[in-house]
C-alpha cells in the first residue's frame, strides 16, 4: 500500500471510535448504550485491563491486542483507538484552521515527568488505590468529558426543542428531566478539557507525551516495536515537511531521527513526504529551522462561556427543588456506608476497580448512578455512586453491569439482580410523617419491589416495618419518602454486597364466580 | 399559549361557579347532543368478558362514546401506568381496555386522543413494559411523557381543605374531554386505589400529597377537575402488596370494569367489588362529605350485565 494512505486509513479508524463514543455517552434516550458500547471499550486499554484482572478471559482480553499492536507497529492505540487522542486532534484541527501558517516543532522530551507520573499511577494502582487513574486514564476522561459538559448540553437542547414543538401541540419529542446536577463534577470535568483541550491546542499531543500515563506505558513498549517510523537518510531531501506536521514533535530534523517512543502513530509524515523519507528503517540528518507562530488561545472566551454554563445549571437545578415542608424531619441522617451499584460485589472491590469513565453514569436510564464526591472517601473521588436523592434504582434493569467497560460493575442477569442485595434499609420513626403528622403516607411501602417495607397498624394508621432479609437496597423507599430535610427511611449500603431472600408469596384465592350478582 | 390561557381560564371561571357545573348535566345543554337520547343508566357494571369487548357493551349502555366526545373534540386518556410490571401484574391499566377506549373516542370523532402517566418507575420502561405504549400507538393516539416538570402548569384548589394549589399536566387543562381509566388494586396507604387515586397522576408533586394527610389531598383533588367519564378496569386484579405488587400470586383474575361520570359513585362500586367496606376508606367518606360524588349506590340508576 502506498504509505499516503496510512493517514487516510489513522483518521477513519479514529473517527470511527470517536463517533461511537459520542454516541454512547450522549445518546439521552439510553437505547444505544447496551448494544453499542462494547465496540466502543473492548480495545480500551486500561478499562479492559482491570476487566481482564477481575474476570480474565476473552471478553477482557482487548488490551493483550493493544500490547501486540504496540510491540508491532508501536503506540497505534493513542491515534487510532483512544477517544481522548482524536478529541485533541480535533482540537489541533481547529487551531490549524484558525491559524493557517501554523505548524508543529520538535517538542521537548519531558522524560521525568512522564515516567514520575507513570510510575506513581502503576505504584497507586498496586497499592490498590484508583485516584490516579481516575483523573488519568484517557478513555475515563473522555467519559467525564461528553458525560458531564457535552451530555447535559445536549439535554438542554433536546428540552429546547421539545417544548418549542410542544406549544404547537407536538409531542413526538419529549423532554429528559434532569434529576442531578453537580458543579463539581462540570468543573472537574471541565477543567480535565481545558487542559487537554489548550495543550493540544497549543502543541499537539503534548498531553499525550507528558500526562498521559497509558502513552508513557504503551511508549515503553513501542521501543521494543518490530515496525518503526524512521527517516531514510538517503532518499530525505531535508525539506522539513515532516516535522511540521508531526503532532508528537519527535522528529528531530537535525538529526533526522524519530524519537519512536513519542511517535503516536499519525502517519502526518508519510502523507506529506515528497521524496519517500520517511520509512520503516533508516536515520540522517540535516537542518533548517523556521519561527513557530503565535497562536490565539481565544482562552478567556471559553472560561467565561464555561462558567456562565455552569451558573445557569446551577440556578436550573436550584429551580427544580422548592418543596415547603409543613414540619421539618429532625433526625440527621448520617449515612456510614455509600451505595456502589448492583454488581460491584463490594465497596472495596468498586472502588478498586472503577475509572470513572462514567459510561454507566451516562446508561442509567434511573439517573440514579451519579458521580461520588467525597461519598467513597477520598480515594472514591469521581466513582459512581447510588444517589437516591436523585432516583432509585429499576428492579428490572441491569444496563449498568452490561456496560461497565472495567469489570467494576460486573453484569448480574435480571433475575440475579432482583435478589442482589447492596444495601439495607433503616427507618427514622421520629422523622416519619405517620408520627409527626398523625396522617396515613405509605409512599416507602408503596415503591418497595420486594415488600421489604411493608405498612402495618399502628395508632389507628399505619406505621412502615422493615424486613431486611428481603431488602434489595434499590433505595425506591428513601427516595419517596417525603419528609425533609431529613428523610424518615434511607439505604445503608453493604460494604459487601450479600444475596436477599426471594419475597414470600401466597397465592391468593383466585376463585372468582363470574356468574354471580354484583356486590352492589 | 391562547389556547392554554383560555382553558385555563375557563376552568378556572368554571370552578368559581361552583363545581356542580362540571359535573352537571351541561353536556345536554348544549346543542349538538339533541340527537341523542340521554341513557338511562349513571353507571355500567360488567364482568365475564374480555375488557375490549366489555367496554363495547358498557359503554354502549351509556350513549356510547358519543355521549361524550364530540366531533373535533381533543381528549385526554389517563390509564395508571405506574410500574414497570407487565399487564398480567395488575399492576397497570390494561392494554387492551386502552386500545378500545382511543377507537371508540376517534369512532366518535376526537380529533386528538393523548395519552400519558406520571409514573413512579422510570417512564419509558414503564410505558413499554405495560403494553399502553404499544396498545395506544397502535389505535392511532399520542403517547406523551409525563416525567418532566416543563409540562405541568401551576392551578389553584379552591375547594381544597389542605391542597390549594398544584401541578397539573397540561394535556389535563388543554383537551376537551378528560377520560379516567384507573385500574382496581390494593395500595398500602390509602387501602384501594381506584378513579380519584388514580387522579394523583396527573399531577407533578406527590410527595406533598403524603406529606400532608393523604387521604384528604386525593379528595381535595378530585375537586379540581372532575373526568368526564371514569372507567375502573377490573380485569386483573391485585388483591394484596399492591400498588406495585410482588408477584402474579397477587393477582386475581376478576373480568370485571365499571363505568360512570360520578368518580365517587364509581369508586364505591369498585371497592364493593374489591370486596371492601367503601365506609373504612377515608378519601371516598371524605369525597362525599365534600359533595364531590354520592356513595349512595342505590340513588343510582345502575346496568349490571353479566356476560
Amino acid at each position: 500500500m502506498n504509505p499516503v494512505h496510512y493517514k487516510k486509513i489513522r483518521i477513519a479508524v479514529s473517527l470511527l471510535f470517536f463517533i461511537i463514543a459520542l454516541v454512547v455517552f450522549l445518546d439521552i434516550t439510553n437505547t444505544v448504550q447496551v448494544p453499542l458500547s462494547p465496540w466502543l471499550v473492548y480495545l480500551q486499554f486500561i478499562p479492559s485491563l482491570l476487566k481482564f484482572l477481575s474476570i480474565p478471559g476473552l471478553a477482557a482480553a482487548g488490551f493483550i491486542i493493544i500490547l501486540l499492536l504496540t510491540i508491532l507497529f508501536g503506540r497505534i492505540y493513542c491515534s487510532s483507538v483512544c477517544p481522548l487522542g482524536t478529541l485533541q486532534d480535533i482540537f489541533s484541527f481547529i487551531s490549524k484552521r484558525l491559524n493557517k501558517k501554523k505548524y508543529y516543532k520538535k517538542l521537548k522530551n519531558y522524560e521525568i515527568l512522564r515516567y514520575s507520573i507513570l510510575s506513581a499511577t502503576v505504584i497507586t494502582f498496586l497499592a490498590g488505590n484508583l485516584i490516579l487513574l481516575d483523573i488519568l486514564d484517557p478513555f475515563s476522561n473522555t467519559g467525564k468529558i461528553l458525560s458531564n459538559i457535552f451530555r447535559p448540553l445536549v439535554l438542554l437542547l433536546n428540552n429546547v426543542i421539545a417544548f418549542t414543538f410542544e406549544k404547537l401541540n407536538i409531542y413526538t419529542f419529549y423532554p429528559v428531566e434532569i434529576k442531578a446536577v453537580s458543579i463539581v463534577m462540570i468543573a472537574i470535568s471541565s477543567l480535565i478539557l481545558i487542559i487537554v483541550g489548550a495543550m493540544s491546542f497549543a502543541r499537539g499531543r503534548l498531553f499525550c507525551n507528558t500526562i498521559c500515563p497509558v502513552g508513557t506505558l504503551l511508549g515503553l513498549i513501542s521501543r521494543l516495536s518490530f515496525v518503526k517510523i524512521a527517516i531514510d537518510k538517503n532518499t530525505c531531501n531535508s525539506c522539513n515537511l515532516c516535522e511540521k506536521v508531526c503532532k508528537s514533535g519527535c522528529i528531530d530534523k537535525k538529526l533526522k531521527e524519530i524519537d519512536f517512543e513519542r511517535c503516536v502513530g499519525c502517519y502526518n509524515c508519510f502523507s506529506v513526504c515528497p521524496s519517500e523519507g520517511i520509512t520503516f528503517t533508516n536515520y540522517f540528518s540535516n537542518d533548517n529551522e523556521k519561527e513557530i507562530i503565535e497562536i490565539n488561545l481565544k482562552k478567556r472566551d471559553f472560561i467565561s462561556k464555561t462558567i456562565l454554563y455552569a451558573l445557569s445549571l446551577t440556578g436550573l437545578s436550584l429551580a427544580q427543588v422548592k418543596i415547603i415542608p409543613k414540619k421539618k424531619s429532625t433526625v440527621p441522617v448520617l449515612k456510614k456506608n455509600t451505595v456502589s451499584p448492583p454488581g460491584s460485589l463490594s465497596l472495596s472491590n468498586f472502588t478498586g476497580q472503577c475509572t470513572a469513565c462514567h459510561l454507566c453514569v451516562s446508561s442509567c436510564p434511573a439517573q440514579v448512578l451519579q458521580p461520588a464526591l467525597w461519598e467513597y472517601g477520598f480515594t472514591g473521588i469521581l466513582q459512581p455512586y447510588m444517589d437516591y436523592s436523585a432516583s432509585y434504582c429499576t428492579f428490572e434493569c441491569v444496563v449498568c453491569g452490561d456496560v461497565c467497560p472495567t469489570g467494576a460493575i460486573l453484569p448480574t442477569g435480571a433475575e440475579n439482580k432482583k435478589l442482589l442485595q447492596i444495601g439495607k434499609t433503616t427507618f427514622v420513626k421520629e422523622n416519619c410523617i405517620v408520627e409527626t403528622e398523625k396522617t396515613e403516607c405509605g409512599a416507602c411501602a408503596e415503591h418497595c419491589p420486594t415488600k421489604a417495607v411493608k405498612m402495618v397498624p399502628y395508632k389507628n394508621l399505619h406505621l412502615p416495618e422493615i424486613k431486611n432479609e428481603y431488602c434489595v437496597g434499590c433505595g425506591a423507599c428513601e427516595h419517596a419518602c417525603p419528609t425533609i430535610p431529613y428523610k424518615a427511611i434511607y439505604v445503608e449500603g453493604n460494604p459487601v454486597h450479600l444475596v436477599a431472600k426471594k419475597p414470600p408469596s401466597e397465592k391468593i384465592n383466585g376463585e372468582v364466580d363470574l356468574k354471580s350478582d354484583f356486590p352492589f | 399559549m391562547n389556547r392554554r390561557d383560555f382553558f385555563k381560564k375557563s376552568l378556572q371561571a368554571g370552578l368559581l361557579a361552583g363545581t356542580t357545573l362540571t359535573f352537571g348535566n351541561y353536556k345536554e345543554l348544549l346543542a349538538f347532543s339533541k340527537h341523542l337520547p340521554p341513557s338511562p343508566f349513571d353507571l355500567a357494571a360488567i364482568k365475564g368478558g374480555e375488557p375490549d369487548v366489555m367496554f363495547d357493551k358498557a359503554i354502549a349502555s351509556l350513549g356510547g362514546m358519543k355521549a361524550f366526545v364530540k366531533k373535533g373534540q381533543t381528549v385526554v386518556v389517563k390509564p395508571n401506568i405506574g410500574w414497570a410490571v407487565s399487564p398480567e401484574r395488575g399492576g397497570n391499566t390494561n392494554p387492551l381496555l386502552i386500545n378500545r377506549i382511543v377507537k371508540h373516542c376517534f369512532e366518535a370523532g376526537a380529533k386528538d386522543v393523548y395519552v400519558f402517566d406520571h409514573t413512579c418507575d422510570d417512564w419509558k420502561r414503564c410505558y413499554s413494559n405495560s403494553g399502553i405504549e404499544r396498545a395506544a400507538k397502535d389505535a392511532g393516539a399520542k403517547v406523551v411523557s409525563g416525567a418532566s416538570q416543563g409540562y405541568y402548569q401551576n392551578i389553584s384548589v379552591s375547594s381544597g381543605k389542605v391542597m390549594k394549589d398544584a401541578k397539573v399536566h397540561e394535556l389535563i387543562l388543554e383537551s376537551d374531554v378528560f377520560i379516567n381509566v384507573p385500574v382496581l388494586k390494593s395500595h398500602g396507604s390509602a387501602e384501594l386505589t381506584i378513579g380519584m387515586k388514580n387522579l394523583m397522576g396527573i399531577v407533578w408533586d406527590r410527595r406533598f400529597w403524603h406529606r400532608n394527610d393523604l387521604h384528604q389531598c386525593i379528595a381535595d383533588f378530585a375537586s379540581f377537575r372532575k373526568p368526564d367519564l371514569t372507567i375502573v378496569d377490573a380485569y386483573y386484579v391485585m388483591k394484596k402488596n399492591g400498588p406495585r405488587g410482588i408477584s402474579l400470586e397477587d393477582v386475581v383474575t376478576m373480568k370485571s370494569q365499571i363505568i360512570g361520570k360520578d368518580i365517587v359513585a364509581v369508586d364505591t362500586a369498585a371497592a364493593r367489588l374489591f370486596g371492601a367496606d367503601p365506609k373504612e376508606i377515608d378519601y371516598i367518606k371524605i369525597a362525599e362529605e365534600m359533595k364531590l360524588g354520592t356513595t349512595d349506590l342505590s340513588k343510582l340508576s345502575i346496568n349490571r350485565i353479566i356476560m
